[in-house]
């Protein structure tokens, strides 16, 4: 397939509390992003084992965000610590299973940050564009 | 047995909102054909009362088992849904909701087709989860009708008051050996300008004669466990340590006045003293001067100590208009950074002070104002920032006014009590707008100058907030948390305790089965569903109800259906 007919399938994992708001937010603002992303809404960024990461990338998708809140913001008082930690490990992970480890990205979207979870996603689909097709 | 599912999918147009992106005809028509889904319709407005009723008949006519609604947010309408399927005598807990307005239509509104195509595949994945969703009972817990209230400050003394009245009995555990806190050393109160003591004393009065109060003096906390509605609090006298039952507790420590040693020469020369101890002074009228130097902003907005003190600049103006109205001849002279007179009676107070001949200078933080010893007089060369002028002062006393400081065993306490402080150890409440006078742990509150420094009129407005929250669950006499908790399958658990060490809750703790293996067992009301525990277990045997690893793995795989 020619890199620009490409188009990713984007898995994005977001927190009950700050990012699934803001991501709410830039649908009430109506921030255009590409279709390609799919959002699961988790109670806490923190909840996102490290497997479902993977098993995704291994099952068809060709990025995994997760977003959460903002470092010290966590409505769990320190959930996203967890998802940060487990964020530099898991990239370890992904290269020694030989996939791109700028396939799975950390960000962190308030509930005011409506503007920011479009641009963050919009980058990342641009960014997996790029790498292009997951081939495992 | 495997239950047979019996979906029933409900998409919503939301007006115009969804309506006019997403084909929703051809989605019903999509949907219709899955297998397991037994009922699909559209509604104009899911929403409105015809949709909700329809909800409700076709959990009856189709007896379904499960209920998805396709609209706008879970955020804003998921409650609303619960209730329908409630009402309808389907468990809330299997209902799912996908929204394909605020994260479909709304954000992909030029492209009508990929839109389409996005909110038939949410929908699927919505369907795959709610098929594994289980039915869930919400979990209720007895209050024990008691509060305890840390520290018998003027925001203690009326929190206990307040909910005294109520009928609700109170302990007060106070570590000094008398009531009242800081306000014992207050000589008036501002705009008033009456006698501190009156007010305080009427308030004490009350407390002591009334019958819900136990006063516990010269007492600390020592340990705190449980939860809300079942707090159990190890407090400590002199003689010995008691255990005190309580249902919902109150922060009400207070705060302290700064001491600024190495600052202006104070305790280096006599007449440099604190505003707390110019107040005693003047309450046992031991205080006269002919001129008088008031330095503002004293160890506050400075490197140290980031925050603005917030009630100086307004002590500062009570006491120097007190000193101006004792006697009109003593000259007061307040050097300022910049005075915070929020408020209209504030900036009328501020205005009444220039108006009696108070002199304002401002000095730069720059160019901080120099004390020395004369042999009479105290020397203060101050630097005006406004003229670019010095000017030399010869005073009987220099008096500084410093912030109040969070109180020595805040970060002892806090630990106890599992709450947080900001960085500048005053105690965090869990959202100033939101939620303020309360911790994000439930049942624990805080009131007064242990939050942040604030003026009496604030400190008793908080602490009756604080004491209505805090009536709130002890006067229903149960609390009800989600269902939605962790849970361990004991048989796939190796007993590794992580679950234990990661949950910011305490609501798991270690037991051991009846083959003396160790388990975790979570305390249901604790649980406040973040599934970090779920995340670290290697087992897999801890998951979470409604966000359970294959839950959102059949999610995973129905994407790119």
């Amino acid at each position: 397939m020619e890199k620009k007919d490409f188009e990713p399938q984007i898995l994005v994992f977001a927190c009950n509390w700050c990012s699934y708001a803001g991501a709410d937010l830039a649908g009430i603002s109506r921030l255009q992003m590409p279709v390609n992303f799919r959002l699961i809404r988790v109670m806490c960024s923190g909840r996102v084992k490290p497997e479902l990461v993977v098993k995704a990338l291994t099952s068809g998708v060709d990025g995994v965000l997760i977003l959460g809140c903002h470092p010290g913001e966590c409505h769990y008082l320190n959930g996203n610590y967890y998802t940060r930690r487990r964020g530099i490990i898991l990239k370890s992970l992904l290269e020694y299973m030989g996939i791109e480890s700028s396939r799975f990205k950390i960000g962190w979207v308030s509930a005011s940050e409506g503007y920011k979870f479009s641009e963050i996603v919009k980058e990342f689909v641009k960014e997996i564009k790029d790498i292009g097709p997951l081939n495992l | 047995m495997i239950e047979e599912k019996r979906i029933g999918v409900f998409i919503c147009r939301c007006g115009n909102n969804i309506g006019d992106v997403v084909d929703v005809p051809y989605l019903v028509d999509e949907i219709k054909s899955i297998p397991e889904v037994v009922y699909t319709e559209e509604n104009y407005y899911t929403c409105s009362e015809e949709g909700l009723n329809s909800i409700k008949n076709m959990i009856y006519e189709k007896n379904l088992n499960r209920v998805i609604v396709a609209a706008c947010t879970p955020r804003t309408h998921e409650w609303l849904f619960q209730k329908v399927c409630e009402e309808a005598g389907l468990n809330k807990y299997l209902f799912e909701f996908v929204n394909i307005r605020e994260q479909c239509s709304w954000i992909h509104s030029t492209e009508k087709e990929k839109a389409t195509e996005k909110a038939k595949n949410l929908i699927k994945m919505g369907i795959s989860k709610a098929k594994l969703l289980k039915p869930l009972k919400d979990i209720r817990s007895e209050i024990y009708p008691s509060a305890l209230i840390i520290g018998c400050g003027i925001a203690g003394i009326t929190a206990a008051l307040n909910l005294a009245n109520q009928g609700i009995q109170v302990h007060i555990v106070e570590k000094e050996n008398i009531c009242g806190g800081l306000l014992t050393e207050i000589n008036k109160l501002y705009q008033t300008s009456l006698p501190a003591s009156n007010f305080l004393d009427e308030k004490i009065k009350n407390l002591i004669k009334n019958r819900n109060i136990n006063i516990h003096l010269k007492s600390q906390v020592k340990d705190v466990s449980g939860y809300i509605g079942n707090f159990e609090v190890l407090i400590q006298n002199e003689k010995k340590i008691k255990t005190i039952k309580a249902g919902v507790i109150i922060v009400a420590t207070g705060a302290l006045e700064l001491k600024p040693y190495g600052l202006y020469k104070y305790k280096e020369i006599d007449g440099v003293i604190t505003q707390l101890e110019l107040e005693k002074m003047l309450k046992y009228n031991s205080f006269k001067a002919e001129s008088v130097v008031v330095i503002n902003c004293v160890g506050a907005r400075n490197e140290v100590r980031g925050y603005c003190g917030r009630i100086c600049c307004i002590t500062s103006l009570k006491n120097s208009i007190i000193i101006k109205e004792m006697n009109p001849d003593t000259e007061v002279y307040i050097l300022y950074r910049d005075i915070m007179a929020y408020g209209r009676e504030l900036e009328n107070y501020y205005k009444k002070a220039r108006k009696i001949g108070i002199n304002f200078i401002k000095y730069s933080p720059d160019n901080l104002p120099e004390i020395s010893l004369n042999e009479e007089t105290i020397d203060v060369y101050v630097l005006n920032e406004i003229t670019g002028k010095g000017i030399n002062l010869q005073v009987d006393y220099v008096i500084l006014t410093t912030p109040l400081i969070p109180a020595d065993d805040n970060t002892e306490l806090s630990k106890k009590l599992k709450v947080p402080l900001t960085n500048d150890g005053f105690y965090l409440e869990a959202h100033q707008k939101l939620r303020p006078v309360e911790f994000a742990n439930e049942g624990i509150y805080l009131c007064g100058t242990a939050r942040y420094p604030s003026n009496i009129t604030e400190t008793v407005l908080q602490a009756y907030a604080a004491a209505s929250k805090a009536s709130i669950p002890v006067k229903k006499g149960y609390v009800e948390t989600s269902g939605n908790i962790a849970y361990c399958d004991e048989e796939l658990c190796s007993g590794c305790g992580n679950c234990f060490f990661v949950c910011p809750f305490e609501a798991i703790s270690i037991k051991k089965d009846a083959e003396n293996k160790t388990k975790p067992e979570i305390i249901g009301i604790k649980c406040r569903c973040c599934g970090l525990c779920v995340s670290v277990c290697p087992d897999g045997a801890m998951q979470q109800n409604s966000f359970s690893d294959k839950q959102i793995l059949s999610m995973i795989k129905t994407m790119d259906e």
